[in-house]
């Protein structure tokens, strides 16, 4: 053994990335020590409370304030009329289609009110308490409108309007055709030569992001600056969007996120309540305060998914796939919010999934109803073309009588066939789809389930098994600037990070990437220790405010850690290299003849001749003897911007147990594998997945938010509104291949969304899989008992989870339901 | 305006409430024990769980007059007095058992009252258990799994549960290193 490796294993710290780190986060989070925006009083501080419609379209024909303001410890009250010539409009960053029509969209409605729940006035009181008992005093006179609702009926002639100043309830029409884009085959033709064309209608309902931490902000005014602490995943966009919204300039406004309690796109928003809190501050020259109660959360805060998804599969007789066509109503609500029409787009890239398909079209149409706006939610756009594909792909497994693993595998990309480019224009970067699938099935134990399959159906057991796949891409890590151009975004897709080496050895990291949740902390510290040699605990990463972190595009899209987590290696590879000039000057070397291992720059070949990166942070703090013409400072910025999207993925299996007399469905085993790239923290990574996998089960057999015919939402509280508890879910067996992405210095792909991507169709697959031979052949998400029982009675999808203006189980009936009959309270479902 | 009279984390205080103040609103808005949050109006989600008396609340279902006389644990008190951490506080970060960490105080506390009833409850016993709590981000397993944990060693041994590094090597088989 030679002296030089001997200095290897002795001296070289042990490798951080890979490593099971516990969360630096997690001290503050155990112990009640937190910044939750709600936490924050500052002297002098003022409460808001908003006055929302309780109609979902309707003119405003008066409002009458007096009583209001005459209330004990009301200071103001304000309606959409005293903000009408500074509130501008919530901005929409995503202009899809250059003809896409917005309708504009006021903090405070003024003239009309388009959902229920809008804000028409907002009450400003010395108390919390105060502001709230004065919302009931406001009196709002309406002329009502009729409600736009259902997206079928609103795309139909003679549908009645959204919004009575527009034409039609479309926004856009966004066409991908593979034929005309080059990459594909035409698709018409596909169709008219194809052996077998499968046609399926999917819907994807409704969904609440339903982060934990109800949505918060204070803004304090000092002078003609003011502070926005805010309860948001992108304090940087929201400075930009403020100052352009309300003209109070950029650099007066400073914007922190600080504890952040989940978002999952829930807080990629510039709200109404934002705009309001940060124009009262202004108006009133008072720090201010609004949190919104759950109820008001899930009425208003935008929602995520609303599809009608119309799906054309081709293939021939022996199971390769020839074509794809997808017609997609995608539900905006009643406005256009940050990037709602960017959603169902995200989506047109995905629905080709991992399959090689000759010919592609993707249409979409935008819709407008009278309901709260739609926007990003946990996986946003492919979550709803994953399902589409992998729900369909069983249904062409069923018509051609082939098993659905089968039918993937003979049209998936092989692993030898990447870098890939998909139908879509997309370029897969790597992976291996097989031997996700070969270790899943392991995991899983496939074959034991298959046989128990077998034997509860030949018993006719009442409670029968199936087995749902789903092999499932996604693109991630958003993204190349260049890409989000040509698809109108209104931003770039880089990030930004600096490192500052402190005097005393102490490493800050400053990420533009904001984390609500996701452990940045500790993750962006292992790195930097990785390549900077300095101990983890030596490193303080900072980040969630424009004053401290400058520039940043935030966190959403599974991007933080492949373009955030990039911008920092990056950077710490420029402090690296100022460094070694340091460094040589100090050991009077060349910066040729050093090597830089474990922290230190040694003179290859002169052993003692050494010196640590954090002796040269406080060489360069004194600056007493620095190389000539060098500026004191290793400290370094990076931008990253990828050239490529990342594409992780995985082979999900699920086995549901469905009672065929009660409709119950339990899961009964969950595997999955996922490929994600190089794992930094395999804690991290494993709770990612976990808790992508809670929401994207929760889409197939628990959450819908439903609107009862007058446009009110129906699961507008916990109570109705069915997050899933610990009871409700199964354990999940987990496990990764690893092939890098080649895009990133870290070789990561992002996991954020995958578990909620892959999931659901899997879940969905599973329920029919074990009742399809009863003459199931589709059950509407959620599989509520309900649904899976009528449809076990009655054929069908299962139905409307409620009926006309009914609450969601029926617990309350309305004058104008009472006593009538409908096919679901018929079935005894309802009432 | 009423006067109470309570304990909170080892200390009594005297104030006067609103007869519709809310536990956790005095909580948080008189006394600044905002370690204690507030996730939902409906009682489902137990964010806001404490204990009083010695027993797991949801204290947005209990009014700050029903507490005078009585002694509140919140996740703020809730560690050994002199430092350190309650072997639930130290589970959950072992076994990563929090994200975003809001449903975090009330989970712990809904936890340590579950152990009160069941020291060694199985994994589906600690799922029912716990399901007056909502977390958005974890899917619940490591929640699981640190509930166990720390049951194990409140018990004063790790018999019949994996230690941590052996947990977490089941959890992600890929990964040698452990910290």
């Amino acid at each position: 053994m030679t002296a030089v490796e001997d200095r290897a294993t002795t001296e070289a710290p042990e490798r951080e990335v890979g490593k099971a780190r516990r969360r630096k986060e997690d001290a503050r989070l155990i112990t009640g020590r937190t910044t939750w925006t709600d936490n924050m009083v500052l002297p002098g501080m003022l409460h808001l409370a908003v006055v929302r419609s309780p109609v979902a379209h309707g003119k405003i024909t008066s409002i009458d304030v007096s009583a209001a303001q005459q209330a004990p410890g009301v200071i103001a009250v304000l309606t959409g009329r005293d903000v009408a010539d500074e509130q501008g409009s919530i901005p929409c960053a995503w202009p899809v289609t250059p003809d896409m029509v917005n309708p504009g969209h006021p903090s405070i409605a003024a003239d009309e009110v388009n959902h229920v729940g809008e804000a028409v006035a907002v009450i400003v009181a010395r108390s919390k308490a105060a502001a709230q008992d004065a919302v009931e005093l406001v009196d709002v006179d309406y002329d009502l409108l009729p409600a736009v609702l259902d997206m079928e009926e609103a795309v139909a002639e003679g549908a009645q309007l959204t919004h009575d100043h527009l034409d039609s309830n479309r926004s856009f029409h966004f066409v991908f055709d593979g034929g005309e884009a080059g990459t594909g085959t035409d698709t018409d033709e596909a169709f008219s030569s194809a052996e077998v064309v499968v046609s399926r209608r999917f819907v994807q309902q409704r969904l609440i992001p339903a982060f934990m931490e109800p949505r918060s902000v204070v803004v304090q005014p000092q002078g003609d600056n003011y502070t926005m602490w805010s309860s948001t995943q992108v304090p940087h966009i929201l400075r930009i969007m403020l100052a352009m919204v309300t003209g109070v300039p950029e650099h007066k406004l400073r914007v922190v996120a600080p504890d952040v309690g989940g978002g999952f796109g829930g807080k990629l928003q510039v709200t109404p309540e934002e705009v309001i809190s940060l124009l009262v501050a202004r108006r009133l020259g008072k720090p201010v305060k609004w949190t919104e109660t759950r109820s008001e959360s899930l009425m208003t805060a935008h929602h995520g998914r609303d599809q009608i998804q119309y799906i054309d599969i081709a293939a021939d007789r022996e199971g390769n796939v020839k074509g794809l066509r997808c017609r997609i109503l995608a539900d905006m609500g009643a406005y256009l919010r940050l990037v709602s029409p960017g959603v169902p787009v995200l989506g047109a890239f995905m629905f080709n999934g991992i399959y090689k398909f000759p010919a592609y079209r993707f249409e979409c149409d935008g819709v407008f109803t009278n309901k709260v706006p739609t926007d990003a939610y946990r996986g946003a756009g492919r979550p709803e073309a994953t399902f589409a594909v992998e729900r369909i792909m069983d249904e062409l497994a069923v018509e051609l009588g082939m098993d659905p693993l089968e039918l993937r595998r003979k049209n998936w990309i092989g692993a030898e066939e990447f870098p890939f480019t998909s139908v879509a224009g997309m370029t897969y970067d790597s992976g291996d789809y097989e031997a996700a699938t070969q270790q899943a099935l392991e995991l899983f134990g496939y074959d034991e389930l298959r046989a128990e399959q077998q034997r509860r159906r030949e018993s006719n057991d009442p409670v029968q098994l199936g087995i749902g796949v789903s092999t499932f891409t996604e693109m991630c890590g958003l993204a190349p600037s260049r890409v989000l151009g040509s698809l109108s975004y209104g931003a770039g897709g880089w990030e930004h990070a600096s490192i500052r080496m402190l005097p005393t050895g102490k490493v800050e990291v400053v990420s533009g990437a904001t984390p609500h949740g996701q452990g940045h902390e500790t993750a962006w510290s292992q790195l930097v220790a990785d390549r900077l040699g300095v101990p983890f605990e030596d490193i303080e990463v900072l980040h969630g405010d424009t004053s401290v972190s400058p520039r940043g595009l935030d966190t959403y899209g599974s991007r933080s850690l492949v373009v955030g987590g990039a911008a920092v290696v990056n950077a710490a590879e420029k402090v690296v290299a100022k460094a070694r000039r340091v460094a040589a000057h100090l050991l009077e070397a060349s910066e040729d003849d050093l090597d830089f291992s474990g922290g230190k720059f040694a003179v290859r070949g002169t052993p003692g001749s050494e010196v640590s990166i954090q002796e040269i942070a406080l060489a360069t703090f004194a600056a007493h003897n620095f190389p000539e013409g060098m500026e004191p400072s290793i400290d370094a910025d990076a931008t990253f911007d990828p050239e490529n999207f990342s594409f992780p993925h995985g082979t999900h299996l699920c086995a549901m147990e469905v009672d065929t007399e009660t409709g119950m469905v339990k899961i009964r085993k969950y595997a999955c594998v996922d490929d994600v790239g190089t794992i930094v923290n395999p804690l991290i990574v494993e709770g990612q997945i976990h808790g992508g996998l809670a929401q994207g089960i929760a889409q197939a057999l628990f959450e819908e938010a439903v609107y009862d015919a007058d446009g009110n939402l129906t699961t507008g509280s916990f109570v109705d509104y069915l997050v899933p508890s610990a009871a409700d879910l199964p354990h999940f067996d987990t496990g990764n291949t690893v092939h890098e992405a080649p895009g990133n210095p870290i070789g990561a792909k992002g996991v954020g969304e995958a578990g909620t991507i892959a999931s659901t169709p899997a879940v969905v697959n599973a329920a029919l899989d074990a009742v399809r031979h009863l003459g199931v052949r589709d059950i509407r998400m959620p599989l509520t008992p309900e649904r899976v029982w009528r449809a076990l009675q009655d054929g069908g999808d299962g139905g409307d989870r409620a009926t006309a203006g009914t609450n969601a189980y029926g617990g309350a009936q309305t004058e104008t339901t009472a006593g009538v009959s409908t096919p679901q309270s018929a079935l005894g479902g309802d009432r | 305006m009423t006067q109470i009279n309570v304990r909170v984390d080892g200390v009594t205080y005297t104030d006067d409430v609103e007869p519709r103040t809310l536990l956790v609103h005095y909580l948080r808005e008189q006394l600044g024990k905002v370690g204690t949050v507030i996730g939902c109006d409906t009682s489902n989600c137990g964010a806001c769980t404490v204990h009083l008396d010695g027993a797991a609340v949801k204290s947005c279902t209990v009014l700050a007059v029903q507490a005078d006389g009585g002694e509140v644990t919140t996740i703020e008190g809730l560690a050994p007095e002199g430092g350190g951490l309650h072997p639930m506080q130290k589970a959950f970060h072992e076994m990563h058992g929090l994200q975003c960490g809001y449903c975090t105080p009330g989970m712990i506390m809904a936890s340590v009252d579950l152990l009160k009833e069941n020291p060694d409850p199985s994994d589906t016993e600690v799922r029912e258990g716990i399901e007056g709590n909502l977390c958005r981000c974890t899917g619940y397993q490591n929640i699981v799994r640190a509930v166990q944990q720390a049951a194990g060693e409140m018990r004063g041994s790790t018999n019949g549960h994996a230690s941590p590094a052996e947990v977490d090597t089941a959890a992600a088989p890929h990964v040698a290193a452990q910290s």
